[in-house]
């Protein structure tokens, strides 16, 4: 009877590891929004951030966030597409098609403080760009980039190859199928990923401090000429995102209700990447049960 | 020939037949794809060849002995200093992260897959890949507000420590060693399983002599995955770890990491001074670092069984 013993031994150790991770992961979630969602409110929301005095808010951050988010998606989503199709459809075998998937790896395995110090070097510096929303962006993109091409890749492989074949035998073209067929096959898989991969720059922060830059200036929401250097959508103006926000009141803050802050713009970015990352597995499952036709 | 070459061969014959037709279409489509495939290779050589430049400069230019920024523990921004310290925590920081997170990690992967199926799948699962996006910062954050009192009160010491950024870097490193992993053990073929319990074995001999085995490879890919995520971890620890630039003496002294001191130093340092040549350096054993990990990833998974 000794193995049945050890059995059950073994049992409750998996169960305890579970259970320490469950316990810990939801702790987690349920400290920040606990500690944070108390000091959220619409002021918070919708005032300027404030240097050394009580009560500032994160109006400008959040806007910030969503604008590099937006400009970094501008950039990555159609360079990655295409770098996924040409991987998925038109690279053969060899040489070259390995050094790009490596190339993908060493991307996608680079600490983001690396690709931070590069886009100091590169955008802000040498392209003259300055701590800009633009320099982030881009360092933003050499970050994404590897996702998306990945994510491109898997959707299109995944789609049965007699829908290609179909396609070809019509007489249409190997470029003009991966137009019409293909790419609109993989569209949800792309876009489930593109979500996904929106939650993770949303919530960087180690490759924008050296090039987006740690301070934001208070914007005027009534000047939308792009030029203007308090208008929103300037790129060229420096921009502290919510989460380098959140690092730099913890860092180098000196107003009395630092911990508020941090805490409720903790929240606040929680929140926003749980909404990304929720609507991807939704848009995910139900493209799933379609095509399975389950359910 | 199997249906799926015969749809192959198919598709190859199609697309010989159509060549002729629209060609310039078709060129037009190749060169715009291969172009941004050109990008994602020129990015990542750009990358290496400028850390690279700038990192050895150091040596090079302001003539900075090796083998002393290597073993030095000195850092005080001259040609004197080393960088010992931040390598040892950086070390250090990622191996106690991965000792604890990586039973654990594993442990629940396997009670995921193996002991609570539907409940881990469809519960536990989908929370911890969401959970393996919670941004840094957050985790930083909470290691700041939670773990650094914690250890001040209970432990000892002023709570910032290498204690601290082991715990913070071990905790987020878990969900993506337990996500990976349960993806492994779900890869294993079920006919090997039942052949175990058909033997009469019990639920942890299958376990331990089955599932482990079967898995390992991908097991030891999801450590080094966690390891290289813990590596190049910036802010995180840079917030619980104190930041003092000397070897700590124990796990609950301050200490600081290669990525900690990047982070610092860098807005502070005037650009072309030794100083910030020896930040690059510091950047250029990061990047050296993340190409090792992709190759002990590529050894290990050239292994795998399954």
């Amino acid at each position: 009877m000794n193995r049945r013993i050890t059995n059950k031994l073994a049992t409750i150790v998996f169960v305890l590891c579970a259970a320490i991770m469950s316990i810990t992961l939801v702790y987690l979630l349920g400290y920040i929004l606990t500690s944070g969602l108390s000091y959220v409110d619409m002021d918070f929301l919708t005032s300027n951030s404030s240097s050394f005095q009580e009560g500032g808010g994160i109006k400008n951050q959040l806007w910030n966030s969503f604008y590099i988010l937006v400009v970094t998606m501008i950039f990555s989503v159609p360079l990655g597409v295409l770098g996924g199709i040409y991987l998925a459809e038109y690279a053969k075998p060899g040489k070259l098609t390995n050094v790009i998937r490596t190339s993908v790896e060493v991307l996608s395995s680079l600490p983001s403080i690396v690709v931070g110090m590069f886009g100091l070097l590169v955008f802000v510096q040498y392209a003259g760009l300055g701590y800009s929303i633009i320099a982030g962006a881009l360092a933003l993109t050499v970050f994404n980039l590897p996702i998306i091409v990945r994510v491109t890749e898997d959707s299109l492989r995944a789609i049965p190859v007699k829908q290609k074949n179909a396609s070809l035998a019509l007489g249409i073209t190997h470029w003009h199928t991966v137009k019409t067929v293909l790419v609109p096959a993989a569209f949800p898989g792309i876009l489930t990923g593109v979500l996904l991969s929106a939650g993770r720059v949303f919530g960087e922060a180690a490759a924008l401090l050296f090039t987006a830059g740690l301070s934001t200036r208070n914007l005027d929401f009534g000047t939308w000429d792009p030029f203007d250097s308090t208008s929103p959508l300037n790129p060229f103006r420096s921009a502290e995102t919510l989460s380098v926000h959140i690092w730099k009141v913890n860092s180098q803050g000196i107003m009395p209700d630092l911990d508020a802050i941090a805490n409720g713009s903790a929240a606040v970015l929680i929140i926003f990447v749980l909404i990304f990352n929720v609507t991807a597995r939704v848009i995910g499952n139900m493209i799933f049960n379609k095509i399975t036709g389950s359910k | 020939m199997s249906k799926a070459q015969n749809n192959e061969a198919v598709t190859h014959r199609l697309l010989k037949k159509n060549r002729s037709s629209a060609k310039r279409n078709e060129r037009t489509g190749k060169i715009i794809v291969f172009t941004s495939a050109a990008i994602i290779i020129a990015a990542t050589i750009a990358i290496t060849l400028f850390l690279g430049y700038k990192g050895l400069k150091t040596f090079f230019v302001f003539d900075i002995d090796i083998w002393n920024f290597l073993t030095s523990t000195t850092w005080d921004g001259t040609s004197e200093s080393g960088a010992f310290s931040f390598i040892f925590g950086s070390f250090a920081v990622t191996f106690l992260a991965a000792l604890f997170a990586a039973p654990i990690g594993i442990g629940s992967a396997i009670f995921m897959t193996e002991i609570a199926k539907k409940w881990g799948q469809k519960v536990l699962q989908p929370v911890i890949e969401i959970l393996v996006g919670i941004p840094s910062v957050v985790y930083g954050l909470i290691g700041v507000t939670v773990i650094v009192p914690l250890i001040r009160n209970h432990i000892g010491g002023l709570g910032f420590s290498l204690l601290a950024g082991m715990i913070v870097v071990g905790v987020m490193i878990l969900p993506t060693i337990t996500s990976i992993s349960a993806d492994a053990i779900k890869a294993i073929p079920i006919d090997i399983k039942d052949a175990a319990y058909g033997l009469g074995a019990t639920r942890w001999q299958t376990i331990y002599k089955v599932i482990i085995p079967a898995a390992l490879p991908s097991l030891m890919t999801a450590i080094v995955f966690g390891m290289a995520r813990a590596f190049g971890e910036a802010l995180a620890i840079q917030m619980v770890i104190g930041n003092v630039k000397g070897l700590p003496d124990s796990i609950t002294d301050q200490a600081a990491t290669l990525t900690s001191i990047i982070t610092l130093d860098m807005p502070h340092t005037t650009y072309g001074s030794v100083h910030n040549s020896l930040l690059w350096s510091l950047g250029l054993i990061l990047l050296v670092m993340s190409y090792v990990f992709i190759i002990i990833i590529r050894v290990v998974s050239s292994r795998r069984k399954i």
